[in-house]
């Protein structure tokens, strides 16, 4: 079997190019109707949803994507909170607070502070949670983050990581300890531009990134959440790799159910402006894409949005929904007198939360659009 | 007259069973429950918090009026199956299962092997179970004879509303059950009920379509009336399909 990083390496980024300048809207439209009688689409239609010539169709486009989100997933959102543990960084990301060379305040949440944040977290309904860490195996070991789990499952029932990549043993030991879902976003899947934003650290190495969702799949992660940072290369090209990305785990690791994050670049610690910025057309665009191509995908949108906007995303392809989220370890206990630095500044977050309302109110706002708001969809009792 | 509908010895009045999911609200749900008559009520063990009586969703549903048929929705296979429902049991007294076992979670269809293994085993250990299963009829044959006191084979995929794409093999499960057989799965207009029924079905089984309707609580109804309207049809004794073309004989009249 072939990896997913032999298949990529011979995609063209030229070629992709092309064949998104040459879609016409009567192509588009005849996907739409396709899409619309039941017709399922092959992974390369994306260049057609994803055109130019689509971004023409974008009502259509929003009523067949709001269809198949009502018929798959009903009128409910499923909503999650991160926990970040560390800020801690071996990696130079241009586009991330947490790079090495940026001089903030580094911290790991000690285990008292973790159980603490997740308990308020729990006290708040948030029964998903996604625990969050910059790559520092010194400070977030893997000792640690299995100690983590097993302590957190009991409240909550579903537990994902967004971590470094490890291999599948390690892998087998966090979702045996109770972790069942993984996201790891390839960030940019255009090697070149790759190799430009990641120039130091063991992040450079673009393969091993690239072949985590298949390891974590091979060790039995249920959720695996894919995505592309929107910004540092042309979103369409993006979405062409991300979804056959998507469609070559769905035939390989059939087991996994596939979940893609759509997250915009937002400023940063080291102030990095994306060089390819994504306009609120653009992104809707983008999702409504993706749901028409994976009807039973998640879609998830998180705090790095603003409010307005993830309102108005809900029921339209969008079922996931981070909430009250802070991007700082020991975040949710900004009064603590621990976190502060010497300078008594508070630890940095990854990025700046656009939409910073409580869970709570983001939960009344997805209520008031008629829509439920699910907290729990998975249960311990599966696993052990 | 219908025999009455009788599963492991409970007597079913009503012939539709209503899902849980999808619902705006757990107040529409439970007055879309109200509107459907529906007497057996599925929940998704996954959804719920089954050791808490204030779970919002259990709490809507009055376990005096309805009969819960938890359902295993996520098990990858028979060992996750057999490992929730005796949690569930154990925290909640629930005894009956909808035992569904569906590794693959995009189109969700039933895995007939680990169904088949989960079925043995809970049937060994004291449960009611009620297995989905796609419209395969030596499976179902296999499944009553492990014990099952249902079957419950799919029209279409799951929350697909393409209605019963599945009749011939339906058909024939009808034909060959000991055990009452359930539609579920894929009914998306009460007109589907119909021909479920049609086919010599015993009940069905409705989510998506009420959950995801405009109207929840309108929609509950309308499948409550098509129950209604294809049992009423049945006991009436319908005409046989047919007969109008029959009137000549144009290949034995020779022989008048």
């Amino acid at each position: 079997m072939k990896s997913f990083y032999e298949i990529i390496s011979t995609i063209e980024p030229d070629r992709i190019k092309a064949k998104l300048r040459e879609v016409t809207t009567k192509q588009v439209r005849a996907l739409l109707d396709s899409i619309n009688s039941g017709g399922i689409p092959q992974a390369d239609d994306i260049t057609i949803l994803a055109s130019p010539a689509a971004g023409e169709l974008l009502e259509p486009m929003a009523q067949a994507a709001k269809n198949i989100t009502l018929r798959r997933f009903g009128k409910t959102i499923q909503m999650y909170a991160p926990l970040y543990i560390s800020n801690y960084c071996s990696n130079s990301c241009r586009y991330c607070g947490f790079n090495i060379h940026n001089k903030i305040n580094r911290r790991t949440s000690g285990r008292e502070e973790i159980l603490a944040e997740a308990r308020l977290l729990n006290n708040q309904h948030i029964s998903q949670l996604l625990l969050v860490s910059g790559e520092c195996p010194s400070e977030v070991s893997i000792d640690l983050l299995e100690n983590t789990a097993s302590e957190l499952k009991g409240l909550f029932p579903s537990l994902s990581i967004e971590i470094y990549p490890l291999d599948v043993p390690d892998y087998s030991r966090l979702y045996k300890a109770g972790i069942d879902g993984l996201a790891i976003y390839q960030e940019t899947y255009d090697q070149k531009i790759y190799s430009m934003v990641h120039p130091a650290g063991p992040k450079r190495d673009y393969g091993y990134r690239l072949g985590a969702p298949e390891r974590g799949a091979a060790a039995g992660f249920r959720q695996i959440g894919l995505g592309s940072l929107l910004g540092l290369n042309d979103w369409r090209v993006e979405s062409h790799y991300l979804m056959h990305h998507a469609a070559y785990l769905m035939k390989h690791h059939w087991k996994s159910q596939i979940s893609v994050s759509f997250p915009r670049l937002r400023p940063a610690a080291g102030g990095y402006s994306p060089e390819f910025p994504v306009s609120d057309q653009e992104l809707v665009q983008m999702i409504c894409a993706f749901r028409l191509m994976l009807p039973d995908a998640g879609l998830v949108l998180s705090t790095r949005e603003p409010a307005k906007l993830r309102d108005h995303l809900i029921g339209l392809g969008i079922t996931r929904m981070s909430a009250g989220s802070k991007t700082a370890p020991g975040g949710y206990l900004d009064k603590l007198d621990s976190n502060l630095d010497k300078q008594g500044r508070t630890a940095e977050g990854q990025f700046n939360v656009c939409d910073d309302r409580p869970v709570e109110a983001v939960a009344q706002s997805i209520r008031a659009k008629g829509y439920d708001t699910v907290w729990k969809d998975w249960d311990n009792g599966f696993e052990r | 007259m219908l025999k009455p509908l009788v599963i492991a010895g409970r007597q079913i009045k009503s012939r539709l069973f209503l899902g849980t999911g999808k619902f705006p609200s757990s107040q529409v749900m439970a007055d879309a429950l109200e509107a459907s008559g529906a007497e057996m009520v599925t929940v998704a063990l996954r959804r719920v918090e089954f050791d808490n009586p204030r779970d919002d969703i259990i709490a809507h549903i009055d376990q005096g009026k309805y009969l819960l048929l938890p359902n295993t929705s996520g098990a990858r296979d028979a060992e996750e199956a057999v490992r929730i429902a005796k949690l569930a049991r154990t925290a909640s007294g629930w005894n009956w299962l909808k035992l569904e076992v569906t590794p693959e979670p995009n189109f969700l269809l039933p895995d007939p092997i680990e169904t088949m293994k989960a079925a043995e085993i809970l049937i060994k250990e004291g449960f009611v179970v009620l297995p989905y299963i796609n419209a395969d009829p030596i499976l179902a044959k296999r499944l009553q004879e492990a014990g099952c006191a249902a079957v419950m084979p799919l029209g279409s995929p799951i929350g697909s509303g393409r209605g019963i794409k599945t009749a011939d093999q339906i058909r024939i499960i009808v034909q060959q059950a000991t055990v009452p057989v359930v539609v579920d799965a894929g009914l998306g207009l009460p007109s589907h009920v119909c021909q479920a029924f049609e086919l010599g079905a015993d009940a069905v089984l409705v989510n998506t379509a009420v959950a995801v309707a405009d109207d929840p609580v309108t929609m509950a109804k309308a499948f409550r009336l098509a129950v209604e309207s294809s049992l009423a049809g049945i006991e009436a004794g319908s005409m046989s399909e047919g007969d109008a073309a029959s009137a000549s004989s144009p290949l034995t009249g020779f022989l008048r």
